[in-house]
């Protein structure tokens, strides 16, 4: 089973708790600032996602999405 | 593409105004999700305090009144008393429930109002800048405490569950955290626990989730995780401290 | 039609049921008791709800809660507890809550004594809370007047979407008179700003902060323009004898009683006297003024307290006419012969006394 991690740029707030909690490493702090002015999370290891939804449920901003593909 | 993750409908699609790791953003989502999954979208009211969540009404998809600070379980006393078909439930800051809303706070649990009360406890006052608060634990700075709270002078965290959890007309008080992804679908369940509670008739339901402050504890979001379970778990009783009998 | 021999108290609480007043929350102070307890004894058995708070100010936030959940919901207290409910009271203001309040007023300040004493007048009709707002203030003057007055307080609230205050003191609580109800049916209103639920409709929001400046404004013209549309509209007093006046009494509640007594014993001595009893506080019945102030020669005020309607009376007065005092406090009531004596004293009107 594998699954997709989609992060809406708009609404994260680059917190980094998304970061901390992934167990597979799926997700950094990006580069890229959003209108915000925040560097929000980006999937750098998309394959290795899983599903397990860890990163959606601590985000405190609702930022993400998680699906299986 | 099946979904196994998305916002629910329990809340509105406006933005948290939240600063970054605050965790009122998941409280928030699980109270919301909690409310879509029992179908009560459609009947309930929540009463917010004043504190940074005092815009929880913006965000939960439900009625809303807004009362003044710590009167939300008088005023839910008075939606409730109303209309008692309807859920009722307050969402608090510990500055809110745990400092000015004492008396109204305990008198809803000791009357057994059939209501449910959020309690966010992050260990001081957010909103305001950072001040200390009741729940403000021993040696923590604060902008009212710059030395570290001495108990000498302003005494010791006031644990709210567990002087509610011995009134006779309280039927639910739990401690939950928000720090893991275990923990919070641990929280989950206590919200669906307070909410059946009310809704079976059972008396005054409170819930209080430890949550952190990134922004006036000084500390990254992650670190606040942490600071929040090495400095606030030993000090506040965790768990379910009375369930329905 | 039934008449029934009742404490002003009382006539209070019966005239609440009998207007749909649904839910009661308040807390025991005298002068005022009588009411909670007769809620107390009659809303259950009529199919309502009462509950004994706390603390006054758990009280004013449990009826903010009701009325924002569209009932007619309604406290009673005397100035203390009126004091810790100024807060509540600018909430619902500015969140435009209809709710009935009762001041039976008692000596003050400070915790004072059980007397009747009119010195909460510029706690009522000034705006006692924060902010920029009024509650529409009634004042009776007889037991009868505790009844209707407190069954139109219920219309008014609705009508306006404000909450209305009976001006009251320990002389009518305590008094007993014959009160007749007549078969009065309340009026509905609909509410669809109450939070019921947000069931086949958008979500209601009861909250009355403003973060936006601009907003703000908006905010507080509008509920300027709607204050100066109730003033328009509400300006009730009780007019004895003014037609051909030349000396007008000006007396509100307990006092006014005295006063009409004053200008019967006047006008048997050959002074041409009158009275205007203010019924409403706020809006204050200016308007009853304004053709007195073209023949009248002098006004004089009787209060219960140290000199405060004596103020909006001198504003509808437009300096046009000179305005005298008297008045007794901490409990005492101004009387007869005393107010007869200031008069002559006042306006110098010979041999009023031999």
């Amino acid at each position: 089973m594998s699954a997709m991690v989609e992060i809406n740029a708009d609404l994260c707030k680059g917190c980094g708790i998304c970061v901390s909690v992934c167990p597979s490493r799926v997700l950094a702090l990006g580069q890229v600032v959003n209108s915000q002015g925040y560097a929000t999370a980006v999937p750098v290891l998309p394959m290795a996602c899983t599903g397990c939804r860890y990163c959606a449920v601590m985000c405190p901003d609702v930022a993400i999405r998680v699906m299986l593909t | 593409m099946k979904t196994l993750f998305e916002r629910t409908q329990g809340l509105t699609d406006i933005p948290f105004h939240y600063c970054p790791g605050c965790t009122h953003g998941i409280i928030h989502r699980i109270i919301g999700e909690v409310l879509e999954e029992l179908h009560l979208l459609e009947n309930t009211v929540g009463v917010t305090g004043v504190g940074c969540a005092g815009f929880a009404e913006q965000y939960i998809n439900v009625d809303f009144q807004g009362s003044a600070h710590g009167r939300a379980p008088a005023v839910a006393t008075g939606i409730k008393r109303a209309h008692p078909e309807l859920v009722v439930f307050t969402y608090q800051g510990d500055g809110d429930m745990v400092s000015i809303g004492l008396a109204e706070a305990v008198h809803a649990a000791a009357r057994g109002e059939k209501i449910t009360a959020f309690l966010v406890n992050n260990a001081n006052y957010g909103m305001t800048g950072g001040q200390m608060a009741p729940t403000t634990l021993i040696g923590q700075k604060t902008a009212t405490s710059p030395y570290g709270r001495q108990s000498e002078q302003s005494g010791f965290p006031l644990d709210l569950p567990v002087l509610i959890s011995n009134l006779p007309g309280a039927a639910y008080v739990a401690t939950v955290t928000v720090d893991t992804p275990q923990n919070v679908f641990k929280a989950k369940r206590a919200v669906r626990q307070a909410f059946k509670t009310q809704m079976d008739g059972l008396g005054f339901s409170l819930v209080q989730f430890l949550s952190t402050c990134p922004t006036n504890w000084g500390l990254t979001p992650v670190e606040s995780i942490q600071w929040m379970q090495d400095n606030m778990f030993p000090v506040f009783r965790i768990g379910e401290l009375k369930q329905p009998q | 039609m039934e008449t029934m021999f009742m404490k002003g108290n009382e006539a209070v609480a019966e005239g609440a049921l009998q207007a749909g007043c649904r839910l009661y929350f308040g807390y025991p102070i005298t002068p005022s008791t009588e009411i909670i307890e007769y809620m107390a004894k009659h809303l259950p058995a009529r199919g309502g709800t009462f509950v004994q708070s706390e603390s006054e100010v758990a009280a004013i936030y449990m009826v903010f809660g009701a009325a924002g959940s569209g009932e007619r919901v309604m406290t009673a207290s005397s100035g203390l507890g009126i004091s810790l409910m100024q807060e509540g009271l600018s909430y619902m203001a500015a969140n435009e809550l209809p709710a009935v309040l009762v001041n039976i007023m008692r000596t003050g300040p400070g915790l004072g004594g059980l007397g009747p004493m009119q010195g909460d007048y510029f706690q009522a009709t000034k705006g006692g809370g924060h902010g920029d707002y009024s509650l529409l203030v009634l004042a009776p003057a007889s037991v009868q007047e505790m009844a209707d007055l407190t069954m139109t307080a219920f219309d008014l609230a609705d009508e306006y979407r404000n909450p209305v205050l009976i001006l009251a003191d320990a002389a009518l609580g305590q008094m007993m008179e014959p009160v007749t109800f007549g078969a009065r049916e309340p009026k509905r209103y609909d509410k669809p700003w109450a939070t019921t639920g947000a069931k086949g409709r958008k979500r209601n929001l009861v909250t009355s902060y403003n973060l936006q400046n601009e907003v703000g404004e908006q905010k507080s013209i509008y509920l300027e323009e709607k204050y100066r549309f109730i003033q328009e509209r509400l300006q009730w007093a009780e007019t004895y004898q003014t037609e051909d006046a030349e000396y007008v009494l000006v007396a509100y509640g307990t006092s006014a009683r005295i006063a009409k007594g004053v200008v019967n014993a006047l006008r048997e001595n050959g002074v041409k006297a009158g009275l205007v009893r203010p019924i409403t506080l706020w809006p204050f019945p200016s308007k009853v003024f304004t053709p007195l102030n073209e023949r009248v020669k002098g006004y004089l005020v009787v209060e219960m307290s140290a000199g405060q309607m004596i103020e909006d009376v001198r504003l509808s007065t437009e300096g046009k006419v000179p305005v005298a005092f008297y008045r007794r406090q901490g409990g005492i009531v101004p009387q007869h012969d005393e107010i007869l004596e200031e008069f002559a004293h006042a306006f110098s009107v010979g041999g009023i006394l031999a």
